[in-house]
């Protein structure tokens, strides 16, 4: 690793250089966007004006025989390291690289944006606090773009930075600029970043990258590395409750019997009651060990020994909690899940589900939905195929021990595995237990209406009275559950209950404004041409509605 | 302890208790450097008050530093560890060394072919190594479970996923996992590392005269003396010392005063090169650690 500017002075010394070093804050950023947006000569870039770059390795990227840049420095170089990645030119996995300034240290992972490694980028994206999403500026917001950024908000990645690449290849222009970053935050607006930041870059010239440039007088944010240096970094929480998920059982001799593992969440004093999970046994913590001695107190992501005052027959896989804050405790769940094989994953598969120190074997109930990256509404769908983001319910041969993933990370987050080729083919965040008498039974799900109604719920716009009638007319022939009403507040609400309202106007922000297609004259061929547009966003599902006689 | 070493260290006492739980026959890669030290350490810590559950593993090549046999044959043993040690006597016997055969031919014999038959002897399923991905850029690439077929060949076109800290362990008979619990350490980590938990390391790494060939820039140790000397030269004392060990004739000295872990610090904090620069290895070809490491060399 290359400190950049931070040699110590001969004022401090050496210690007390190290302390310093040692007390910087750390940022873990992955980048993401769609093939050859540039992601890589960025990242080099970043490095290279940053001074994160031994002489040597310069030397050898000068002296490589490929340069696919129009400058003289092909910076995708120093990350794309294997020869796979130099010959095809695009980056194929994952590549971590660590660089510090006088403010913080970083490590990075430079991911792939090709479609067939969305699974690398989802490797270098799960241990990220935030996310670079490239864009070119001459492409604009890409179906890769949309299910990066999506992954990136799933994986609870909490800050964003937009980055419009190649404005050198834009002329430097603010419109195009405005643009994406409109189209951008049309659909990333609702994923819920806690913070989301557009900065115009060109990774090939520098310009804002590591410092601010002259080609965009008219952007006065920061440059790329000044807002990284200062982002707040998200900091750990200790009142999350305690999570310890057992390792390994230590058992020296017979007068030590201790559990080893990483607090995954919260603390954990000498002294505290605690519950064995699964039995539901309580005892007391007797000691916290570790090899430097003993400890009060253990916080995350401490690894230590906990050694209990009782007996107990506890093992690989149990987990230590607060008598009082538990966990979810289920064998069915529902979870966002990215599927990352070839082979699609369909209800009923068997498959191994890893979650925190536990490995059991579970079967896929259901897919309930799966987003379409085109026009990001979840839809019903049979299988989840590659790449594809979906909701799935899972049951598991034995209970597990989570939490929602979006509360915590290491309880909320599982991996699937073939049992039959040992590959690791899904990645999962928890979003909640179901009761297993409640499949089925007990509330109606949104995705269980919109699955018999054949759409999802909407408001659509549409100004023209007659339209509006034949509209309903056809939709409503065709089985949807649709009405064509004026009163704003009460469409809302029949919209909440799986309902398509046609009306002139809407105050709902999720309402589809309908009035500025450009439609055909003739009102069955208008009508034709919305029913078309409908499908196409998603809110007619097309098997139910194409395939069938009628429309 | 400072809250970043703090964090590096808890994840890798994670990852080698996740190995030790998940695997039957593990092994640590025994390689005398600096990385090798901190990732025994770490061995220490992560299963105290019991013992490593493992063995530790040397290929010796036969061509190390005398100082680091000798540490070798100390340290392991003084804290309670099982050192084995595995020479391809073979190729040796046939005389194989690096001017012979070539760098990258006598590395595949003595230190690919020999780790690999030593695995397969052993009936390892797991082996650790000290790698980090900040060294070189194919390591950089590197899972912290890495997945071997049953020929010891890393694939790293087709790596599987890992995500968080869930590491798949799941293999079919003959195939391995190497892993690498020292993935997102820096070499000013290891050495900050080093130097306030005071583990011993090899001698070499510290400043001290010592007889060398001077040949340009290059410092060549007149140990397992294979190189042959030019017309007028030889060895001349040099204040100098080891930024990482290898085999003599393929490591290069540098010149540095760095006689303690903190002058060493203070002296990375300068470097503009790489510490894997003055190894020859490295550099016979381009991309040339990536194809060792698919052939199966750590
Ligand atoms: N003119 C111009 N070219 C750029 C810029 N950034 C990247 N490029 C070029 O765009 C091409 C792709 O760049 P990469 O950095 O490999 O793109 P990537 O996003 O990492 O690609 P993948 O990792 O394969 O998804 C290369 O030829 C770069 O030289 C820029 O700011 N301006
Ligand atoms: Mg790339």
């Amino acid at each position: 690793m290359l400190v950049a500017e931070t040699r110590p002075s001969a004022a401090v010394s050496i210690e007390e250089f190290l302390e310093q070093e040692a007390s910087k804050e750390l940022l873990r950023l992955s980048t993401a966007g769609s093939v050859d947006d540039g992601k890589s000569t960025l990242i080099g870039r970043l490095l290279y004006d940053a001074q994160g770059i031994y002489e040597d390795q310069l030397a050898g990227i000068r002296k490589s025989k490929v340069n696919r840049s129009t400058g003289p420095i092909d910076f995708s170089l120093l990350t794309d390291g294997l020869r796979a990645e130099r010959e095809q030119g695009i980056t194929i996995d994952v590549a971590y690289r660590h660089f510090s300034t006088p403010k913080r240290k970083f490590i990075i992972a430079d991911t792939p944006g090709h479609e067939q490694y969305t699974r690398n980028m989802a490797t270098g994206a799960s241990t990220a606090s935030l996310a670079v999403v490239l864009v070119d500026a001459r492409n604009g917001v890409l179906p890769q773009t949309r299910r990066h950024a999506t992954i990136s908000s799933l994986l609870g990645i909490p800050r964003l930075v937009l980055a419009v690449n190649k404005m050198d290849l834009a002329g430097y222009s603010r419109e195009v600029f405005e643009q994406i970053r409109a189209d951008f935050l049309a659909f990333a607006g609702g994923l819920g970043f806690a913070g989301m930041l557009a900065i115009p870059v060109s990774a090939l010239e520098g310009e804002n990258v590591a410092r601010r440039g002259t080609g965009m007088p008219w952007y006065d944010g920061p440059s790329l590395l000044e807002h990284l240096e200062t982002v707040p970094v998200a900091g750990r929480r200790f009142d999350q409750p305690l999570r310890f998920a057992v390792q390994y059982v230590i058992r020296p001799d017979q007068h030590f019997r201790g559990y080893a593992g990483q607090v995954a969440s919260g603390a954990v004093r000498k002294g505290d009651p605690v519950l064995v999970l699964p039995g539901g046994q309580r005892s007391q913590v007797a000691s916290i060990t570790t090899f430097d001695g003993e400890m009060a107190r253990a916080t995350a992501p401490d690894s230590v020994i906990i050694t209990l005052e009782d007996e107990r027959d506890i093992s690989r896989g149990d987990m230590l909690v607060h008598p009082e804050a538990l966990p979810q405790i289920a064998r069915h769940f529902e979870a966002h899940l990215v599927w990352m094989t070839d082979d699609p994953l369909a209800k009923g598969r068997s498959l191994l589900v890893k979650h925190t120190t536990q490995q059991v074997s579970a079967r896929v109930q259901s897919i309930e939905s799966k987003l379409d990256i085109h026009t990001m509404v979840r839809k019903p769908a049979p299988v989840l195929e590659l790449n594809d983001i979906g909701i799935v319910r899972i049951e598991a041969s034995r209970p597990l021990f989570f939490d929602p993933y979006r509360e915590n990370r290491s309880t909320g987050s599982f991996i699937l595995i073939d049992p039959l080729t040992n590959g690791t083919v899904g990645a999962g965040m928890i979003l909640t237990a179901i009761d297993r008498r409640a499949a089925g039974a007990g509330r109606v799900t949104s995705s269980e209406r919109q699955a018999r109604n054949g759409h999802t719920p909407a408001l659509l716009a549409l100004a023209n009275p007659a339209l509006a009638t034949r509209l309903e007319r056809r939709l409503f022939d065709h089985g949807c559950q649709v009405m064509a009403m004026e009163n704003s507040e009460a469409a809302s609400a029949l919209r909440d209950a799986g309902l398509i309202v046609i009306g002139s106007a809407f105050e709902d922000p999720r309402a589809v404004d309908l009035n500025l297609l450009p439609l055909p004259k003739d009102e069955e061929a208008a009508v034709d041409a919305l029913i078309a547009y409908l499908e196409q966003q998603g809110i007619l599902f097309t098997d139910r509605f194409s395939s069938g006689e009628g429309i | 302890m400072l809250s970043h070493l703090r964090a590096l260290e808890a994840e890798s006492i994670y990852i080698l208790r996740e190995v030790a739980a998940e695997f039957a026959r593990p092994v640590m890669l025994y390689s005398i450097g600096k990385d090798s030290s901190v990732m025994l350490r770490l061995a220490q810590k992560a299963f105290f008050p019991g013992n490593i559950p493992f063995p530790l593993l040397h290929v010796d090549t036969t061509y190390k530093f005398g100082e680091m046999i000798r540490f070798r044959d100390w340290y392991p043993r003084s804290i309670g560890a099982e050192l084995r040690v595995h020479t391809n006597r073979q190729a040796i016997a046939e005389g194989a060394n690096p001017i012979a055969l070539g760098t990258s031919r006598c590395c595949s014999l003595l230190k690919t072919r020999a780790l690999l038959d030593a695995l397969a002897e052993g009936g390892y399923d797991a082996a650790f190594g000290g790698a980090r991905r900040d060294e070189e850029k194919s390591r950089a690439k590197e899972r912290i479970f890495s997945f071997r077929d049953q020929f010891g060949q890393w694939d790293p076109k087709n790596q599987r996923p890992e995500l968080w800290s869930l590491y798949n362990a799941r293999i079919d008979k003959g195939q391995s996992i190497r892993v690498f619990p020292l993935s997102n350490w820096t070499e000013l980590d290891v050495w900050h590392y080093i130097h306030i938990e005071n583990i011993p390391v090899v001698p070499l790494y510290f400043a001290k005269v010592r007889e060398m060939i001077v040949r340009n820039d290059t410092l060549i140790p007149p140990e397992h003396n294979v190189i042959p000397l030019l017309p007028g030269e030889k060895p001349q004392p040099v204040m100098c010392r080891m930024r990482s060990l290898g085999c003599t004739p393929c490591t290069g000295a540098i010149r540095s005063e760095a006689d303690t872990a903190p002058k060493i610090i203070e002296e990375l904090l300068r470097f503009r090169r790489s510490e894997r620069e003055n190894r020859i290895i490295d550099h016979d070809q381009e991309g040339s650690m990536e194809l060792k490491k698919r052939e199966g060399y750590f």
